[in-house]
């Protein structure tokens, strides 16, 4: 059978150090997709990327371009770039040299080389740096550089590895336009290593949640967001409550104590489910006319909303909205049908969606330690 | 002045006393005795006598370049294989070059006299096998062996170190945009190693033009640098002691150091800007 895939892994399993990194991994990569490798550090994205790179070998698996296999086959042998994590720009060479690196291998003519790099730079907006001392460049700028550095070999594919981390917010937003920008202008493949999940939700055409080795989800980003198959995707892909629930029937859940319509089907009478409700989905409405209520335990100003932290019997739910509410004060909650989303119960169950020990701080302490994870990573 | 200013001038008093003691009070009686006779009268007659020692400052040179040479060709790929090892073995190998240096450099001197000469080590074990003698010892390969040696760690290490400070993920940038290992050699490693070459070249060039120990145990005699006619003039082992054409020489031998380091620096600088293009 011929592929119409671009890239295939198939069952690919990796160990380093006596860990398993990857466990029986598929993934079929379309030709122009913009395809996003999202999950925590650890979860083996940075692996699956190495292994399409050609920078490390799987254990046990095909990797396949096209109707190809390329296991073995070393890495300036493969028509895939990478834009590595801290740029890896040559310190000896100045911006142009830079971009012209990987035409001088292929023994260009200077015409061509000199053109290419002028197009290049005007790709990422650095006309005028040709002379520039890479070291002397911002954090920005070098990114840019070496993003002209890969696409100035024309390939087919682009392997990114978390090229935006050591960004700031602002530009890092920017940043993501002017990718997603240049794989469209350019009509080539990106696949997107981050653990940012904004980033891979406003940038993907397609998102691939990965933790523990093991995909565990494929979809549009849409789909991730709204049809999350587990607690950890629904965890990772932005704030949800996930209460642990039972389907009654189609179209009938029941959690937190009441039974509420929903839109979900096809699960068993009296199926353990665990029910997902983003925040931006609950509605606070005045206690005789909800279904459920609760006092609300902390409040927190977000700019767009306010993040309320509401206790209904014990669970502590996390509600968005424009409306501020009191500390203390008894509101009451009201949830559509379509903002239900049931999922079946999985490994991750239990695990995730109670706020009840949540607070920036803690927030803010975990995301330093991905950042610590994925130096020691390397 | 602030106090933090005042202890940190106290702090380096120690060394600067130590340095204007020991530095610049020998030079300036160097250049004293270079410009004046022995009446302690003012006089070029030294540093036109300089001329007649052409010859052996050509043949100072000759050696010092050509055990340079050497140790380059040796010290990079024994610094390229280390610092490929893993962060513990790296520190064991380093070591292992270094352990040489911590004995004294006249009996290391010594030891290669034994071993090099007529009845040395070699030769006994040439002839134990049927071979017939050979001389080594009293040759200038033997003075270049004995440079070599001894002054190989001082080119390892700092090759070795700029090595390992290259960010493996630029060797991989460079694989990544097709370069093989001999271009990832040449476009990559050698122009990004070269501060290290640079400082290795003046760490065994600088001691090796001036060396005398070595040439006077190695060579017998036989061969002359300028190191071994500084040090007859000033101590008089073969003729009369004369500190001024002594103070002469050494200040020309100053100069000539000088010199050679501040191109080397030069050099240095200029890639460190990132002139591009050098190796392209």
């Amino acid at each position: 059978m011929t592929s119409n895939h671009l890239i295939s892994l198939k069952d690919i399993s990796v160990s380093l150090g006596g860990e398993q990194i990857l466990s029986n991994l598929n993934l079929y990569i379309n030709d122009k997709e913009f395809i996003t490798l999202l999950g925590p550090s650890g979860c083996g994205k940075t692996t699956t990327l190495r292994i399409i790179g050609g920078f490390l070998e799987p254990d046990k698996g095909d990797v396949m371009f096209g109707d190809k296999r390329v296991n073995g086959v070393p890495p300036h042998k493969r028509r895939v770039n990478t834009i590595f994590q801290r740029y890896a720009l040559f310190p000896h060479l100045n911006v142009f040299e830079n971009i012209a690196f990987g035409l001088r291998i292929r023994k260009l003519p200077e015409q061509e080389i000199r053109q290419t790099v002028e197009e290049m730079l005007g790709l990422v907006n650095l006309a005028g740096f040709e002379k520039r001392n890479v070291n002397s460049l911002s954090g920005g700028q070098q990114q840019r550089v070496a993003i002209a550095r890969a696409l100035a070999v024309k390939p087919k594919v682009l392997l990114l590895d978390e090229p935006l981390g050591a960004l700031d917010l602002k530009l890092r937003r920017d940043m993501q336009v002017e990718l997603k920008n240049i794989q469209q202008s350019l009509e080539i493949t990106f696949i997107y290593v981050t653990h940012d999940q904004e980033e891979a939700l406003s940038m993907s055409d397609t998102v691939v949640v990965m933790d523990g080795g093991i995909i565990q989800q494929i979809g549009t980003p849409l789909d991730i967001y709204n049809e999350p198959q587990n607690a950890f995707v629904a965890d990772f892909i932005g704030e949800s409550n996930i209460i642990d629930g039972i389907m009654v029937k189609d179209l009938c859940a029941e959690f937190a104590g009441c039974r509420f319509k929903c839109l979900d089907k096809g699960f068993a009478k009296g199926e353990p489910v665990d029910v997902v409700i983003r925040p931006e989905d609950v509605d606070v409405v005045p206690v005789e006319k909800s279904m459920l209520s609760g006092v609300v335990t902390s409040v927190t100003f977000k700019g767009v909303h306010f993040e309320i932290i509401v206790d209904v019997n014990g669970f502590k739910w996390m509600v968005q909205t424009t409306d501020f509410e009191e500390v203390g004060s008894v509101i009451g909650l009201y949830i559509e049908p379509d903002a239900i989303h049931t999922m079946k119960k999985s490994a991750y169950s239990g695990l995730y969606g109670d706020y009840s020990s949540f607070s920036d701080e803690i927030d803010l302490l975990s995301d330093v330690s991905y950042e610590e994870e994925s130096v020691s990573d390397e | 002045m602030n106090s933090g200013g005042v202890g940190k001038r106290l702090t380096i008093a120690p060394y600067t006393l130590w340095m204007s003691v020991f530095v610049v009070v020998p030079i300036a009686l160097v250049i004293y005795y270079a410009f004046t006779d022995g009446h302690g009268r003012l006089t070029l007659e030294n540093m036109k006598s300089i001329a007649d020692y052409g010859k052996t400052f050509f043949m100072s040179i000759k050696l010092a370049l050509f055990s340079t040479a050497i140790c380059l060709l040796a010290a990079y790929p024994v610094a390229y294989g280390i610092s490929r090892f893993e962060a513990r073995r790296q520190q064991t190998t380093i070591m292992l070059v270094m352990l040489p240096m911590w004995m004294n450099f006249l009996i290391r001197t010594y030891a290669w006299m034994t071993i090099l000469e007529g009845n040395g080590l070699i030769n006994r074990l040439v002839r134990a096998f049927g071979g017939e003698g050979f001389s080594i010892i009293n040759t200038n390969g033997a003075v270049v062996l004995g440079m070599v040696y001894n002054f190989l760690p001082y080119m390892i290490l700092p090759i070795y170190t700029v090595l390992t400070k290259i960010d493996k993920s630029t060797i991989e940038a460079a694989q990544d945009l097709g370069a093989n290992k001999a271009s990832i050699f040449r476009r990559v490693l050698l122009p990004m190693s070269v501060p290290g070459i640079i400082s290795g070249i003046t760490m065994v060039f600088v001691p090796a033009v001036s060396t005398f120990v070595i040439s006077k145990l190695l060579g017998g005699g036989k061969t002359f640098l300028i190191g071994d006619i500084i040090e007859n003039y000033f101590l008089g082992n073969t003729g009369s002691v004369d500190y001024n054409i002594g103070a002469a020489l050494s200040l020309v031998l100053m100069a000539l150091i000088l010199i050679s380091t501040t191109v080397m620096n030069h050099f240095d600088k200029d890639m460190g800007e990132g002139g591009g293009g050098i190796v392209g």
